[in-house]
Parts: structure tokens; C-alpha cells; sequence
């Protein structure tokens, strides 16, 4: 079964399904029945993390270090515990400004920066590249060590083949096919592929199921499941020393998990490829909830047996120089198990192809939108702009990325990959892409970060990355002298690559990160805080780090000043996206924001940023942005626009602030209202009762007249005159409620003429002359001779005096009732008070005495003489006056109601509220 | 989602409490050539530390209530 050919049938059926797949995935993709919607599909293709590296390496990995190779997968769990606040971030931004990679990611918070993308894209294509080619070593020692059964050897030297008989070489060029087809089918405004998305699912699900079913036939077949191997390999000294992480031939620290804990963390969401499947192929933003747990658990499955295959493969395999980092592939072998053989062969490259589809697809927009658009970008830009076959050309340059990508790892592969192991090197790749970090973490929280200290922070951490990682390599591989690692350079000591001033306790890997991140992160803030930052880049910081404030309105934010004829725009689209998809986006948006586009010429700022937006997902946001701004006439914020945006801040503030105060004034008003209710209740009865009072004694009277012959003169006469008092008393009352209802309604009209406020107080005393007889009520005048004359309603002011009046006579002492009325002059006023030796008002009741309806319920009798509604219609008509009234009291002492007028001046108008007067 | 500020500081929390469980000075109490109930003791701490982190976030997102609550699709698919 195991012969070379049949292996390669296999291979390419296994290639074909994924094709089929892919083709399958676009296909429903095109008639938008997406069959990758759902968190299911979303966690598989998360699961692309997990590659050759998981699938061989970690066994080899665990053969020499015991749990060394936990951290890479604890990082990302509790990575996935913060993607609410992180992930979920970068992703909103990215929908939101239609990023598309990484780099463009980076670019695009820093100012729209050409030379941040440039620098993050070359940091990607040069620290994945070793990755890539780890995995095609992968495939093609997994292949050469299969094609030898029933052998076990170790790989061949993989130089000694011609690239032409080397299988390796041919998978490469099947995988570039495969990202060609599926990765730059057409140019999309998203980058989305789905296709791609079904088949990196489908290779997960083959990853995952192949190394599960190895790891039981390993534990439960060859072993008699975990307990047996462990307490085997208890009583195997070397073995035993694996059971901890820094036992083993290489010794890992403590510190040395930590910093692998915090690489792999980082490197689940800033590794290309994995930026790649989690956000920029991210359907919804709502399937993160899920794969938060579904993706650990994924990695919990994948690493569940790592360490029964490393024991059962030491303990098989002895003291007989394997290598383990294909153990998985040995055991079945060794047991002739063939069909088991090929299926763990057919579950690396599934890891291994996954890993090399979607990392060279990433790498190749970078290429494409960092690295080669802005050259292209360079020259004469109209010319460029309005050529219509762009977008094919943009798709030719992906292509020539693509293939240029997997060249460039084969080639290191050959000749420089062959000296690590799969683990080492897949770390080397991994402490590169951490150097975006600070950018990015600082980039969606820290608005201060800026383009120079993000610049300055990437180029210090990678060199320091190049120098303690890298150069040793080259000197591994014979291309600069061996001791340069070990003497250090030019024999100074403190410089070795490997002990950088002089320090130890790490391995080579934990080591770089310490000082490459030092450096790094030093660079980013310090530089942030020391340098200043532009317009363009102020705007970006907020809109990412408030990006969850911005984008609740889409397209809402214009702070982006330009305008450009829409021709233009439109034929800067069509070379794009082509001329269907472009006439489209310029009319969705005129639907949307209801802009007539017949009679319209200029774009405004809005559908800019909008076109510019759009042009993002396909070619990047500084290539974008470069473009559009040779259309249009733009001109950064000016002092204007960021009046114009602390203006409607303000506004808004001010807005929220008045809704306060409206709220607190409906709230009084309510409460009053309330009372006013009640107390409209309380005066329905006490009106009745008062009203029904008069009418019995006129109806018992009126009756006894009637009926009664023998009633003499005098009676008769005396009761009709009692039937007289009270009917006034009724149409006094009834008059009452009716002119309060008037002056209420302010259907009032006041007969304005000057008034002299003595004859005023003298015409009020006059007709309460009666009420006051009946009490012994002493009357004083207390009247200034000044000059007393306001201008107002005669008969509706003596009414406010009368008022007062029959209310201190009401409340007077009845024995020794003694009323004082005063009448003064104020500056500008003249004031008239009338004061009375009564019980007083509480203090509590000081507020409602001018209240309609409110009467004193500690009238002596329980009964009270009155509707409640004189003073009130007293204060009305005062108010209508511009005057004031108001009331002083103290208990037991008496209280005094007092009202001011304006005097009335030469030739002066006099300023009615209310517009009410009618002269 | 009304309560995704409380669901963040939540898994806020499973975060520092995992960052704090998984490292070194709680891990080297673990770090020993040990057996326990037949399973190497720094194997099994790992793995259970791990699959308690799992049962919190899901605690904490509770899928059951959550799923697919708002299918709207955040951004689709233009062409």
C-alpha cells in the first residue's frame, strides 16, 4: 500500500477534495448562501494556528523537554478569555475602515503611514518565511520517511535531490495553484474568500481527527492507555525527568514558559495568517463568543495525546537515534499499520498545506498593497488611475506574491532550513510578528502612541530580533564565522548574540524576546511622548481607540475635508473594482444619504471617504488614500474642522445637559401639578358645601315665608333680607370662581389708565366696611402722601385690596382685631401693606397661601368663609401687573400680605407680560 | 449587548486568574517527576487548569442564551 505512487495518488486525491471544497465554498458564496456563517466553521478555521509545527513539532518538542510545549497552546486560550475586549476591537475597526491585513492595520491607525506598512510587510514576509518553509520540510520529510517503508530513516539530506525530483518542490507548486485560484479569484472590496475559509475547515477537522485517532492508538493500542505509559516512563529515568518543564536535554526555565506563554498569546492574533482568519474572514462579529471556548477546546483535543506519543515513542524507540519530531509517523510503521500510517501523513499535510495556503495569501496582499501598490502608486498617477485594466494587473501582482512567497520558503528550505528543528524555527518566526504588539495593543488603547514612536519601537525591536536570533543562524549554516556567536563580534564579549550584555538564565528564543521587546516597547512610548503627532494621524487614533462610539453610525464620521468630481471617483472605482461594482457603490451611497445624483457633480466629503473606504479592502488604506488624493482636493483638518468637531461635541453636551434640566423642571412641574390636583378636589367640596350653605337657609326661609301666615311683619321682612344677604353671598362666590377661571385662562383684558392707589385702598375699605362691622376689627390707615399713582385696572386692583382685606379679617383676632393698611413708596414701586394680629401662617404654608384653592385647615370653626381662590386671583391680577406679592408671617404674631407696583413715569411704556393687554 | 462590559471584565478576570495559575510561582509547585491517581502531576494540573479556564468562558458567554440571538451579519458580503 506504502509505494511511492500509490502515496502520490493519495496526496493529490486528498489535494483534489480540497479543491472541490474551495470551489463548493465560493460557489454558494456567489449566490449568497455563505455555508462558512457560523461559529462552528469560524473556530475550524481559527484552528489554522495549529500546523506541521502542532503536529509533528510538539511531539519532538516533548521527547526533549517534557511540557515545553504547553505554553504555545495555553497563550491562545487565555488569549481567547480576552477576545471580547481585544479581538472583538480589531475586528470592529477593521470592518469598519476595511482593513484587509496586518500592515494595512498598522498603516492605517498611524496616519494612513506608506512607510509603517512598507516596514510591518517586510518584518511579515521575512519573519514567516522560515515558517513557511518549515512547513514544507514537514510535508516532504513526512513524505520521504513514508516512501521508505518498511524502513525507518531518518530524512535525507534534502540538498542531495535535484529540485526537480524533490516532491517537496512540487506540493509547493500545487499550493501556490491552490492560492491562486482561491485567493485572488477577483479583487474584493472585503478580501474575502470563502472558499478558502471551507477548505481550511475541512483541514482542521482532518488534523484534528488524525492526530486523535494516532494519539488512542498509541495509548490504547501499542500501551495500555496513560496510566501504563506514565508509570512506564516513571521508572525510566530520562523519561521521568520530562514529567516537568525543566527537566530534559533542554532546560526551560521559568521565565522561558512565561515568555512563551506571552509569544504565542500575541501570535494568535498578529500572525498573518491568523489576522487573516479572524478578522478580515470574519462573517460575524458575534461568532467570537463561541469560538472563544470552542477554539481552546480544540487545542485542549490537539494536545491531549502530544505527550503519550513522545513516551511511547522515547520508550519504543529507546536509545536509537530517531527523530521524534516524527514519532507520530514512526509508530504506526514500526507496527505495520499502513492505513494508519497514511492517514497521520495525510493529517500533517493537512496542518502543514492549511498553514501555507492562508499565510502566503495574507503575505501576498501585503506584498501587493505595502509593498508594490505605492511604487506603482509613484508613477504618473492619473495615467495609473484611469487605466481601466488596474484591477487585473493589482490581481497579477497578488499572483507574482504569491508565487514569489512560496519560492522564497522553498529556497530557505533548501538551504538554510535544514539545520533547526520544526519547533525552533516556527518560534523564530513567532517572536518577529510580537514586534507589532506594542503598534497594535498600544494602537487600539493608547490615543498618545504615534506614527514615529511606532516606527522607531518596529525597528528597534527587529533588529534586535535580527541580531540575537537570526545572525546565529547564518553562522549555524556557515555563512558568517562560528564565532561570532560564541566569542561574540569582533570578540566582544558582552555583544554575543546569544548573552547580550552579558545576560543569562534564558534560552536563545525567550532571550531575544526579553531584549528585542525591551527595546521595542521602550522605542514606542518614549518616542510617542516625546514626538508630536499630525492631523491625519489624531483623527485615525480616534476613531480606532473610540471606535465602538464611531461606528454606531456608519460612514458618520467626516472628518475628513475634500471634495472631487464624481466622474472622477467613479472611473477611479471602475479601474478597481470594475465599472458595474463602481456605479454601484456611488449610487448606494446616493440612496443612502439621499443625495439626487442627476443633479449633482461634486462629491462631498462624505462620499470620499466613503469611495476612499471602499478602495481599502482592495488595495489597502495608504495605497487608498494615495489614490484617491489624486482626485480630489484635500486638505488635512485645518484649525476649522477641529473647531467644527469640539463644536458639535459641545452642542451635544449641551443638549444632554438641557434634557437634564427638563427633565428636573417636568419633574417639579408633575409634582406640582399633583398637589394642584388634590387641592382642586378638596376646593370642588368646599365650593359645594359653600354654595349649599346660602342655598339651605334661602330655600328654610324662602319655605317658612311661603307656608307661614301667621308670621308678623317684621319677621317676614327680616327673613327676606337674611334671603337677600345670602343670595349676594351666592353670586359673590359664583363671580369669584368665574373671574379666577378668566384671569386663569389670561383671557383677561385689563383697562390700563393711571390710578391713584389711595383712592385704590379707600374704595376696598368702603365695601368691606360690612364684613369689618361685624367683627371687632380695628381699621388703621397708614398712607404715605407721595405721589401714588400706577399704571393699571382700577376696579381689578381694588380687588386685590379687597381681597387682602377680607382674608386679614377673616384670620383677625376676633376680640381685638387690629388691621393695618400701609401704603408706601418704594424706589420705583409703590407698595401697599396689609397687615393683620391673627394666628399667622406656618412657615411650611408660606409657599401655597397664593395657591388657588388652598385654604388654612385650622379654621376655629372647621368651616371656612371662603372659595380659596381670593388670594390667588389677587396674585394674578398683580402678575399682570409686573407687580410682586408676597407674604411675611410668624406664628401667633400676626402675618402681613404685601404687593408692589411699578410706578407709572412720563411717557414711559409699560412692559406687560405676556402681550395679555389689550390698551 | 447590553452586558458586554461586565462579560469583558468577567473574562478580564478568567484571564489574570489563568495568567496567574499557569505561571511560575503556582506552576512550580506543580513542577515535580511525580505521579498522581497514574498521570504525571504537572500533565494533569495542566490540563484540568485548562479545561476549568474552558467551563469559566463558557460560564461567562453562556452560549446557550447568546446563540445566534442577533444574526445579523456585521458587514456582508459585497460584490
Amino acid at each position: 500500500m506504502l509505494e511511492t505512487g500509490n502515496i502520490i495518488l493519495i496526496s493529490l486525491a486528498y489535494l483534489s477534495l480540497l479543491f472541490a471544497i474551495a470551489y463548493y465554498g465560493d460557489k454558494r458564496a456567489d449566490e449568497n448562501r455563505s455555508i462558512i456563517s457560523n461559529p462552528y466553521i469560524y473556530t475550524l478555521s481559527l484552528a489554522v494556528y495549529c500546523t506541521a509545527w502542532t503536529f509533528y513539532g510538539s511531539v519532538g518538542l516533548a521527547a526533549h523537554s517534557g511540557l515545553g510545549f504547553l505554553p504555545i497552546y495555553i497563550g491562545p486560550t487565555l488569549m481567547a478569555s480576552l477576545g471580547l475586549l481585544i479581538l472583538r476591537k480589531i475586528i470592529r475597526i477593521s470592518k469598519v475602515h476595511h482593513i484587509t491585513s496586518i500592515s494595512d492595520f498598522i498603516a492605517s491607525r498611524y496616519g494612513k503611514s506608506v512607510t509603517l506598512g512598507r516596514v510591518v510587510a517586510v518584518i511579515c514576509v521575512l519573519g514567516i518565511i522560515p515558517y513557511i518553509s518549515l512547513q514544507l520540510k514537514a510535508v516532504s520529510s513526512s513524505l520521504l520517511i513514508l516512501t521508505k517503508y518498511p524502513m525507518l530513516t531518518l530524512p535525507l539530506d534534502h540538498t542531495q535531490i535535484p529540485v526537480f525530483m524533490d516532491t517537496a518542490f512540487y506540493a509547493t507548486v500545487i499550493l501556490a495553484v491552490f492560492a491562486i485560484l482561491f485567493g485572488t479569484r477577483h479583487l474584493d472590496t472585503t478580501e474575502r474568500h470563502e472558499g478558502m475559509v471551507a477548505a481550511i475547515a475541512f483541514e482542521s477537522i482532518v488534523k484534528l481527527a488524525a492526530f486523535l485517532i494516532i494519539g488512542c492508538f498509541v495509548t490504547y493500542y501499542i500501551y495500555d492507555g496513560f496510566t501504563d505509559i506514565a508509570s512506564r516512563a516513571m521508572a525510566n529515568d530520562k523519561l521521568r525527568s520530562l514529567f516537568t518543564i525543566s527537566g530534559g536535554g533542554k532546560k526551560l526555565a521559568y521565565v522561558d514558559w512565561t515568555m512563551y506563554l506571552f509569544l504565542s498569546m500575541m501570535a494568535f492574533i498578529l500572525l498573518p495568517r491568523q489576522f487573516q482568519v479572524a478578522v478580515v474572514e470574519n462573517v460575524n462579529e458575534n461568532h467570537l463568543n463561541n469560538a472563544m471556548w470552542l477554539f481552546p477546546l480544540y487545542l485542549l483535543g490537539i494536545n491531549i495525546f502530544v505527550l503519550p506519543i513522545a513516551f511511547g515513542g522515547e520508550l519504543h524507540f529507546g536509545s536509537a537515534q530517531m527523530d521524534a519530531d516524527f514519532f507520530a509517523l514512526f509508530l504506526p510503521m514500526v507496527k505495520q499499520k499502513e492505513v494508519l500510517a497514511l492517514l497521520v501523513f495525510i493529517g500533517g499535510t493537512s496542518a502543514a498545506t492549511g498553514m501555507v495556503i492562508v499565510e502566503t495569501i495574507a503575505l501576498s496582499t501585503m506584498i501587493c498593497n505595502e509593498l508594490v501598490m505605492p511604487l506603482l502608486l509613484r508613477l504618473p498617477i492619473r495615467r495609473l488611475a484611469y487605466r481601466s485594466d488596474l484591477s487585473s494587473l493589482i490581481l497579477s501582482i497578488r499572483r507574482g506574491s504569491i508565487v514569489f512567497v512560496l519560492m522564497f520558503g522553498y529556497a530557505y528550505f533548501r538551504f538554510v532550513g535544514e539545520f533547526s528543528a520544526l519547533v525552533a524555527t516556527g518560534l523564530m518566526s513567532f517572536s518577529a510578528i510580537v514586534q507589532f504588539t506594542p503598534a497594535i495593543i498600544g494602537g487600539i488603547f493608547w490615543k498618545e502612541g504615534t506614527r514615529t514612536g511606532a516606527l522607531w519601537g518596529l525597528l528597534a525591536g527587529f533588529t534586535v530580533w535580527g541580531y540575537t536570533l537570526v545572525l546565529p543562524t547564518l553562522a549555524n549554516a556557515g555563512i558568517i564565522p562560528q564565532t561570532f556567536v560564541t566569542e561574540g563580534p569582533f570578540g566582544i564579549g558582552f555583544l554575543k548574540p546569544y548573552h547580550l550584555f552579558g545576560l543569562s538564565g534564558f534560552n536563545n528564543i525567550s532571550h531575544a524576546v526579553f531584549w528585542s521587546m525591551l527595546a521595542n516597547l521602550t522605542m514606542y512610548v518614549g518616542v510617542s511622548l516625546v514626538s508630536t503627532s499630525g492631523a491625519m494621524e489624531r483623527t485615525q487614533a480616534n476613531l480606532f481607540v473610540d471606535v465602538f462610539k464611531f461606528s454606531k453610525k456608519p460612514d458618520g464620521s467626516h472628518f475628513w475635508r475634500g471634495t472631487a468630481f464624481i466622474p472622477d471617483l467613479r472611473s477611479l472605482l471602475a479601474a478597481v473594482l470594475g465599472e458595474r461594482r463602481a456605479g454601484e457603490v456611488i449610487s448606494d451611497y446616493a440612496r443612502r444619504h439621499d443625495i439626487d445624483m442627476s443633479r449633482k457633480l461634486k462629491a462631498d466629503p462624505g462620499m470620499v471617504n466613503h469611495a476612499e473606504k471602499v478602495l481599502s479592502g482592495a488595495i489597502g488604506s495608504s495605497s487608498a488614500h494615495v489614490m484617491v488624493s489624486s482626485v480630489v482636493k484635500e486638505e488635512p483638518l485645518g484649525v476649522e474642522e477641529v473647531m467644527e468637531i469640539i463644536d458639535e461635541t459641545k452642542q451635544a453636551l449641551a443638549y444632554s445637559r438641557n434634557l437634564e434640566k427638563i427633565t428636573a423642571e417636568l419633574q417639579a412641574a408633575n409634582r406640582q401639578l399633583m398637589a394642584l390636583d388634590s387641592l382642586k378636589d378638596e376646593f370642588v367640596s368646599t365650593v359645594t358645601h359653600e354654595l349649599r350653605t346660602p342655598l339651605t337657609a334661602i330655600r328654610s326661609l324662602a319655605g317658612i315665608i311661603h307656608e307661614g301666615k301667621g308670621l308678623s311683619p317684621e319677621k317676614r321682612h327680616k327673613f327676606s333680607g337674611i334671603i337677600l344677604q345670602e343670595g349676594e353671598r351666592l353670586t359673590r362666590l359664583i363671580n369669584q370662581v368665574l373671574d379666577f377661571q378668566k384671569i386663569e385662562s389670561q383671557a383677561v383684558s385689563l383697562e390700563v389708565a393711571p390710578v391713584d392707589m389711595k383712592q385704590v385702598i379707600e374704595e376696598a375699605l368702603k365695601s368691606t366696611k360690612q364684613l369689618v362691622y361685624g367683627k371687632e376689627v380695628d381699621v388703621k390707615l397708614d398712607i404715605d402722601k407721595n405721589h401714588m399713582e400706577v399704571e393699571g385696572d382700577h376696579d381689578r386692583l381694588v380687588v386685590v385690596v379687597l381681597n387682602l382685606l377680607s382674608n386679614a379679617v377673616k384670620f383677625c383676632d376676633n376680640k381685638n382685631g387690629v388691621i393695618t393698611i400701609k401704603l408706601s413708596r418704594e424706589d420705583e414701586a409703590v407698595r401697599v401693606d396689609v397687615r393683620d394680629n391673627g394666628r399667622g401662617i406656618r412657615k411650611e404654608n408660606l409657599d401655597m397661601v397664593f395657591e388657588r384653592f388652598w385654604q388654612d385647615k385650622r379654621m376655629p370653626s372647621g368651616k371656612v368663609a371662603g372659595s380659596g381662590l381670593g388670594l390667588a386671583i389677587a396674585r394674578k391680577i398683580v402678575d399682570h401687573h409686573n407687580g410682586r406679592i408676597w407674604v411675611e408671617s410668624e406664628v401667633g404674631a400676626g402675618s402681613t400680605f404685601s404687593f408692589s407696583l411699578p410706578v407709572k413715569k412720563e411717557k414711559n411704556k409699560t412692559d406687560w407680560r405676556d402681550g395679555i393687554v389689550k390698551p | 449587548m447590553k452586558d458586554a462590559g461586565q462579560k469583558s471584565r468577567r473574562l478580564v478576570g478568567i484571564f489574570l486568574l489563568g495568567m496567574v495559575l499557569a505561571n511560575y510561582p503556582i506552576l512550580s509547585l506543580f513542577n515535580l517527576d511525580r505521579l498522581f491517581i497514574g498521570i504525571p502531576l504537572l500533565y494533569l494540573y495542566m490540563f484540568s487548569l485548562w479545561t476549568v479556564i474552558i467551563f469559566l468562558i463558557i460560564l461567562v458567554i453562556k452560549p446557550w442564551v447568546s446563540a445566534e440571538e442577533s444574526p445579523t451579519r456585521s458587514s456582508p458580503k459585497t460584490r
